[in-house]
């Protein structure tokens, strides 16, 4: 409370006001007016799906896009950025989510990095930027030196590194793209106190995430962008999740895990004494018609690994594979899916999606076979198809020609799981499907996962997100160090928490005993 | 709001417009270049623009369209062949050396391209199976099949005033030399397998993104012997097609050729990264360079000179398609 009370409009003006900003790329128009007033001394939260036109907004403010129309006011004068340096030196401060740390140079190298200090007009001043950089960091409570190489930094220390470089700039403007995407909670919380610092010291900050809980920790109020188009603003005593989501995604989500748990039907997939290294260690388990059976655990307890090994992706050590009573000589994803097991893999960018390729190739790329004859495509019917599936899954795209790399995550994410309903697959293996997906999307892609159990596939759930497991799973399955330690749900008596869960992913039902014994 | 009104037709109408110009740009690719070097030494040159020479500048770039044409599959999927050249010289002088062997003649060409797939599909399958870089087995078969070039050759020239297959080189249908008919009809058949067939779509994907083509039960071994072979088999034909025009091979026949079709291939656009390009946009760059050779020497430029021009205007050519492709990327 004591925060808000220096934001906000009790200061003389907004430090940085956009009106009426246009923006279109050919075929698509990304903003359209959108106005956005931020005050010195707030954390504004900018939200919005993913494809809402965020990024693009902030790439103006940046001055690697230009608007189409509209003006920037940063402090009571209409400013154009023609380069992303003139942004810069006028005050504004980006960090990007892909930092862009020079791992070989020292911290302060990095800092100074195309604005080093001479002496004499030509020698590096190390001596003297190594002393103005520990300055910042110190401001910063960073527990590193200047003077170390930036290569043995954590990435939330990188991040530091970026913040400080933006501080030397004289930034009065600082915009973080979703900042703790890849942060501990250790991490994220060194970094909320950096931002309150910098707040308290009067700095504005754009601060844009998809993780209502840091925006209630943090924003004084927040923003929605809601395909190109600014939504409103709430204040923070107006912050509320219904809200948020309403304003998001334009409709009400009435329920977000809206599911009614089933009976599970016959044993589809069995997998036995699947192993493969330190990796996955003898799992056994079986997956029933019309059920979705989640796969949790912590990050490297082998979940993936199980995921590619029955789809053939890695080579096993040994196990065996049934699908519906039946052997399957599963050696490369090929044969899993000539079977008719489908695999979304954890990373959409390196994995699934041809981001070069049009949306329509990405959806018919496994049914090419059936929509041709002797080789040569049937344009006619793999557009149909193409078609089809945009309108069932509410792909957010100009049109099928249009190439993949240019969609929204969560618009990729769809294209894929179209890939694989097109061969209606009897075994569907998601791995983190609403990963960096926004909550519209994810909604989506519950409601799809839904529809496709109602159709008797049976779908392998991987997530990281308990939440998620909970509210979306029949039973689910824990992993640990390689090996199923635990059932939760269905059969199992134990009802699915994400106590339990964590019970099973983590050790601490093991030390505990011990220590009782 | 009346003029908010019309300023928001009018913004999408000057959208409508200026995406119909891009697109037309990206269409047209390289093409505007090809016109306006044809343009210039048609002011510079009398002889340029006559019947005659149009013929044998075409004629001058088949060999190379073919080379590049098969390198372009190559390039598609991330790679590169640097023996087209070698394959080139290689098969010639088996297709000479074979239609002196009396009762065997007919089989000069087969055996010739039969080679030039197999080099290929040995390449492909070293690239697939064993996971050396393309360029460094490349650079392999380069320097082994120049010399096995040399040593099918003997050292010497092998010729064969008579030989079978010499309308090949110097026959004609109408105006158009039978060489000039072979190496459309090779654009024509490259571009429908990469733009008509499940083949095409897969080499696309494979150069795209290898891991994700696996993943979606692509067979990206094949489709990478598949490239390479077609490489080699297009290495082949045109061994057939020099030595048919030279009544003649020798161990150095196509010393240098490889560069001329990566020149090519990469004027016409296409990314050295894999997963973008078209052949006909090959077909563009191979002309680009034919034009280019025929037109300076016309204008008595020195060869030392050529060279210089033809290397600025390869660069300068692909920074132009990179200003012209910059807003693609989104």
């Amino acid at each position: 409370m004591s925060t808000s009370t220096k934001a906000g409009p009790g200061s003389a003006r907004p430090i940085l006001e956009v009106r009426q900003i246009c923006k279109s790329f050919p075929g698509v128009r990304v903003l359209k007016s959108v106005n956005l007033s931020i005050w010195p001394g707030e954390v504004h939260a900018f939200m919005g799906e993913n494809g809402a036109g965020k990024s693009t907004l902030m790439k103006i403010l940046a001055g690697a896009y230009h608007p189409d129309s509209g003006e920037i006011i940063l402090d009571g004068k209409t400013v154009q950025f023609r380069t992303p340096h003139e942004a810069r030196l006028a005050g504004i401060g980006i960090i990007y989510q892909e930092l862009t740390v020079a791992p070989n140079l020292t911290v302060s190298g990095n800092v100074f990095l195309g604005s080093e200090l001479k002496r004499l007009g030509f020698m590096a001043d190390t001596a003297e930027m190594d002393r103005k950089t520990q300055e910042v960091l110190n401001r910063l409570g960073a527990r590193f030196k200047a003077t170390q190489r930036a290569a043995h930094l954590a990435v939330a220390e990188q991040q530091q590194v970026e913040i400080a470089r933006a501080l030397f700039y004289k930034s009065r403007v600082l915009v973080m793209d979703e900042p703790t995407a890849a942060l501990s909670d250790r991490e994220t919380d060194r970094l909320f106190e950096v931002v309150r610092n910098l707040r308290s010291e009067g700095l504005a900050i754009i601060y844009i995430s998809h993780r209502m809980a840091e925006v209630y920790e943090l924003a004084d109020r927040l923003s929605v962008l809601r395909d190109g188009e600014y939504v409103g603003e709430l204040k923070r005593a107006e912050f509320s999740a219904a809200k948020v989501i309403e304003m998001m995604v334009g409709r009400r989500l009435e329920d977000f895990y809206e599911h009614t748990k089933r009976a599970a039907g016959r044993v589809v997939l069995e997998v036995k004494n699947m192993s493969a290294g330190e990796r996955v260690k003898n799992a056994s388990f079986q997956l029933r018609q019309g059920e979705v059976l989640g796969l949790a655990g912590l990050v490297g307890a082998g979940r993936t690994e199980l995921a590619r090994l029955i789809f053939g992706a890695d080579k096993r050590k040994s196990g065996e594979i049934y699908l519906n009573g039946q052997k399957l000589q599963i050696n490369q994803p090929k044969d899993a899916i000539r079977a008719g097991i489908g695999y979304v893999p954890e990373d959409r960018k390196l994995q699934g999606v041809f981001l070069q390729m049009s949306s329509g190739e990405n959806i018919t790329m496994n049914i090419l076979g059936g929509c041709s004859a002797w080789g040569v495509l049937n344009f006619k019917k793999l557009n149909e198809r193409a078609n089809a599936e945009v309108k069932a899954m509410r792909v957010r795209t100009a049109s099928l020609k249009s190439r993949a790399g240019g969609l929204s995550g969560g618009n990729q994410q769809k294209l894929l799981l179209a890939r694989w309903l097109e061969i209606n697959p009897k075994v569907l293996l998601l791995d983190e499907p609403t990963r960096g997906v926004d909550v519209g999307a994810k909604a989506e892609i519950y409601a799809l996962i839904q529809q496709l159990v109602d159709k008797g596939t049976a779908v392998l759930f991987i997530s990281s997100e308990l939440p998620e497991i909970v509210g979306v799973c029949d039973r689910v399955l824990v992993m640990r160090e390689g090996e199923i330690t635990g059932e939760v749900g269905g059969q199992s008596g134990t009802e699915i928490t994400q106590q339990n869960i964590m019970q099973f992913a983590t050790d601490v039902s093991r030390s505990g005993s011990t220590n009782g014994n | 709001m009346v003029t908010e009104a019309t300023t928001q037709t009018a913004a999408v109408a000057a959208d409508k417009r200026k995406e119909f110009i891009r697109s037309m740009i990206q269409m047209a690719g390289m093409v505007p270049v090809l016109v306006v070097i044809c343009i210039l030494f048609a002011f510079l040159t009398p002889n340029f623009l006559t019947q005659n020479n149009i013929v044998n500048v075409v004629r001058q770039a088949s060999i190379n369209i073919v080379l590049a044409a098969g390198m372009t599959f190559v390039i598609l999927t991330g790679g590169i062949d640097l023996a087209v050249g070698s394959v080139l010289g290689f098969t010639a002088v088996i297709a000479v050396g074979v239609s002196l062997i009396p009762g065997l003649d007919w089989a000069a060409v087969p055996a010739a391209l039969l080679a030039g797939a197999l080099v290929g599909v040995l390449t492909g399958m070293t690239v697939a199976y064993i996971g050396l870089p393309p360029f460094i087995v490349t650079l392999g078969t380069y320097t082994a099949i120049r010399g096995a070039a040399y040593l099918a050759a003997g050292g010497t020239t092998v010729i064969n005033s008579k030989i079978g297959f010499a309308w090949i080189g110097n026959g004609y249908v109408g105006p158009v030399p039978w060489l000039v008919i072979i190496a459309l009809l090779t654009i024509a058949i490259s571009a429908f397998i990469l733009h008509s067939t499940v083949l095409g779509v897969h080499v696309y994907a494979v150069g795209g993104n290898p891991q994700a083509a696996r993943l979606t039960g692509i067979p990206v071994p094949l489709v990478l012997i598949f490239v390479y072979g077609v490489s080699g088999l297009l290495s082949g034909l045109g061994g057939v097609m020099s030595a048919s025009r030279l009544y003649s091979a020798q161990g150095q026949l196509g010393i240098g050729y490889e560069l001329d079709a990566i020149a090519a291939v990469i004027l016409g656009g296409t990314s050295f990264s894999g997963g973008i390009g078209t052949v006909f946009g090959t077909l563009i760059g191979a002309l680009i360079i034919a034009v280019l050779n025929n037109g300076l020497t016309l204008m008595n430029v020195s060869f030392y000179w050529q060279l210089v021009i033809k290397g600025a205007v390869i660069v300068l050519a692909v920074m132009l398609d990179k200003l012209r492709t910059r807003g693609q990327a989104l």
